[in-house]
């Protein structure tokens, strides 16, 4: 086993230098010896995985497999696959780190491999310094020349699910899409996880017109920044988002920095993606809208669906009394198992008599609406006097306007982007801080590929769902 | 807690540099503000576990305790027992790393500790650059070759 060990001192600073490194198809930009390289199977070039097929100039043909990359530690490991040189078993890492006097970068090159016996001294001195010190060299005077051309990253296509019209899941198609270059105050990310919302389902049908078809559609989404221009964002950032236009549905988005956050080491994107749109929806709801109090009877509808699960979990840890309604026994369990005590499985949408029984009487302090017109009748008479009704979705119907004067009532119809318009960071940090403390679990137990939506929309619609649904692109 | 990163390049091999800063009772022959240091109770200076107690030139007097060191890697840290600085669970890493090209050294020097949220920017300040960085420069001039 032959161990070969390089390190030098780039003169720029660490986010420029592995902006270039962390692209694993980029060495045919800035290494001397490196002839036309592609990525397989066109995989994002910063995916765990990927295989880098080159030809050396010497006309040495090498696959190389991407094992690891860290952003936060700057490293890279990666191996060969297959060489037509005799090497065997080779694994490389690439380390950075910070020369914070002068704002440079030190680079640490590290390998270990096989070779047939008797040329190990020609392979050490082949790699560490043809392939190693060259590449230092070559990195440094491509960064000189101002170089920021990432070829594939400049280049990129997009794929995203559009809605060639209003209408039903059919209407949804995979296409091909631009993703423009972000322009200032703005960056372009590679999603992960999508988010798939109830509300894409009203804009799909046209209900809540925010596009003009064709057009792709989706609320939110994680992913990774791979090209910034817009100051407290670099490449490698993992950031997430929960906001208008619609258009998540895709692999590249460029979009405001003003709407990211970015994720703490604590969230994975896939659970940023189930929850930012939902879990700010339990929080402004529980928070803002109404303070939900300890003792509290809270009615909560679709108890076990991707909002009123999280609804059912934050409002039983602030100490109410939760009552929510579902559509079958199963689901029942499944609210019971997230916080409600009381769940009342309903088809037909009566639960006004078994809330009031559950609460004395009395009926409901807050009642947190997903329902709209057909559940109105009921929602009136299970609410408390003085109490509070939100509506904050109309999955049957929009809303009559309604006489609260009986119960003294209060209606809010509030609309989420008009509260993370302004409280994004408070918002998107109460949630994260209760994803930390457990308080809120998400439950993602459907994953589809981004080009299966119109298989999740059909499944949402069908109520053949629980928790919260993940596009993975 | 919060932590502090410096770092720097040494015009001068590993090996070099390590010989300088190894000795833990060493900072009067490298650093620009010890005046005068010496290992309590008589002890090796490599010995884990030793406490170096050292004078300014400002006049304060600062006891540390060795915690790791590593010939093999370059590396050894400690904690503060007693300083005027005002930090609690004061621990520090010096670690130096070659850099092939051009037979250089790659040194960092970092700290983790608690103290008054408000002199936290400062202190960072003061620790990074006027400990940390100084004592580098002056290594610099040291171990010129």
């Amino acid at each position: 086993m032959i161990r070969v060990r390089r390190s030098a001192v780039i003169d720029a600073p660490i986010d420029r230098v592995w902006a270039v490194l962390r692209d694993f198809n980029s060495h045919s930009a800035w290494h001397p010896a490196v002839g036309p390289s592609t990525i397989e199977r066109d995989e994002a070039p910063d995916r765990v995985g990927c295989v880098r097929d080159f030809t050396l100039k010497d006309g040495n043909q090498i696959r190389e497999q991407l094992l690891a990359l860290s952003d936060r530690d700057h490293v890279s490991t990666y191996c060969i696959l297959d060489a037509t040189l005799p090497m065997r078993n080779y694994a490389a890492t690439v380390q950075l780190k910070r020369v914070t006097d002068g704002d440079r970068t030190f680079w640490h090159w590290e390998s270990t491999f096989d070779v047939p016996r008797g040329r190990e001294r020609e392979f050490e001195e082949l790699v560490g310094g043809q392939v190693y010190e060259a590449g230092f060299t070559g990195l440094a005077a491509f960064l000189r020349r101002g170089g920021r051309p990432f070829p594939l990253l400049t280049a990129v296509d997009s794929v995203g699910v559009v809605a060639m019209s209003f209408g039903g899941p059919e209407v949804l198609e995979l296409r091909r899409l631009d993703s423009p270059a972000p322009r200032g105050g703005e960056v372009r990310l590679r999603q992960t996880a999508i988010g798939v919302n109830y509300i894409d389902v009203y804009i799909r049908k046209g209900l809540y017109r925010m596009i003009e078809p064709p057009a792709p559609i989706g609320m939110e989404a994680a992913g990774i920044v791979v090209e910034s221009n817009a100051a407290g964002f670099s490449p490698g950032d993992r950031v997430a988002y929960a906001c208008p236009p619609p258009g998540a549905y895709v692999t590249m988005r460029t979009l405001p920095a003003a709407q990211l956050v970015l994720l703490p080491d604590h969230v994975d994107e896939e659970a940023a993606a189930a929850i930012m749109l939902k879990g700010m929806t339990a929080e402004y709801l529980l928070h803002r809208i109404h303070r939900v109090k300890p003792g509290d009877a809270v009615l909560v509808h679709a108890a076990a669906g991707g909002v009123g699960m999280l609804l059912c979990q934050w409002s039983r840890a602030l100490g109410a009394r939760v009552i929510g309604t579902v559509s079958s026994e199963a689901k029942a369990e499944l609210a019971r198992a997230n916080g409600c005590e009381h769940p009342i499985v309903t088809r037909m949408g009566s639960f006004a008599e078994k809330t009031k029984q559950l609460t004395g009487g009395r009926g409901a302090d807050v009642i947190y609406d997903g329902l709209g017109r057909e559940a109105a009748p009921e929602n009136l008479a299970a609410l408390a006097t003085r109490g509070h009704w939100v509506s904050y979705g109309q999955a049957t119907g929009p809303l009559d306007p309604v006489n609260l004067s009986e119960k003294s009532g209060t209606f809010s119809q509030p609309v989420l982007f008009h509260y993370t318009s302004e409280y994004l960071h408070q918002m998107a940090g109460h949630v994260f801080a209760a994803l930390r403390d457990g308080v809120l679990k998400p439950d993602v137990r459907r994953r589809y590929p981004l080009a299966a939506a119109a298989d999740a929309h059909r499944d949402l619609e069908a109520r053949r769902t629980t928790g919260q649904i993940v596009l993975l692109a | 807690m919060i932590k502090v990163y410096t770092s720097s390049v040494i015009d001068a091999p590993a090996d070099a540099v390590w010989a300088q800063v190894r000795d833990f009772n060493g900072l009067p022959q490298w650093t620009p503000f010890v005046a005068e240091s010496r290992i309590e109770e008589g002890q090796p200076a490599d010995r884990i576990g030793c406490v170096r107690n050292f004078r300014l030139r400002d006049g304060g007097v600062i006891r540390e305790r060795l915690l790791t060191l590593s010939d093999y890697d370059y590396q050894c840290s400690y904690s503060i027992l007693e300083s005027p600085m005002g930090v609690e669970n004061y621990v520090a890493t010096l670690k130096l790393t070659p850099v092939t090209e051009g037979n250089r050294t790659f040194a960092e020097w970092w700290a983790e500790f608690d103290c008054a949220p408000e002199r936290e920017a400062a202190l960072a300040e003061q620790i990074g650059q006027g400990v940390f960085q100084a004592a580098f420069d002056s290594l610099k001039k040291v171990v010129a070759r």
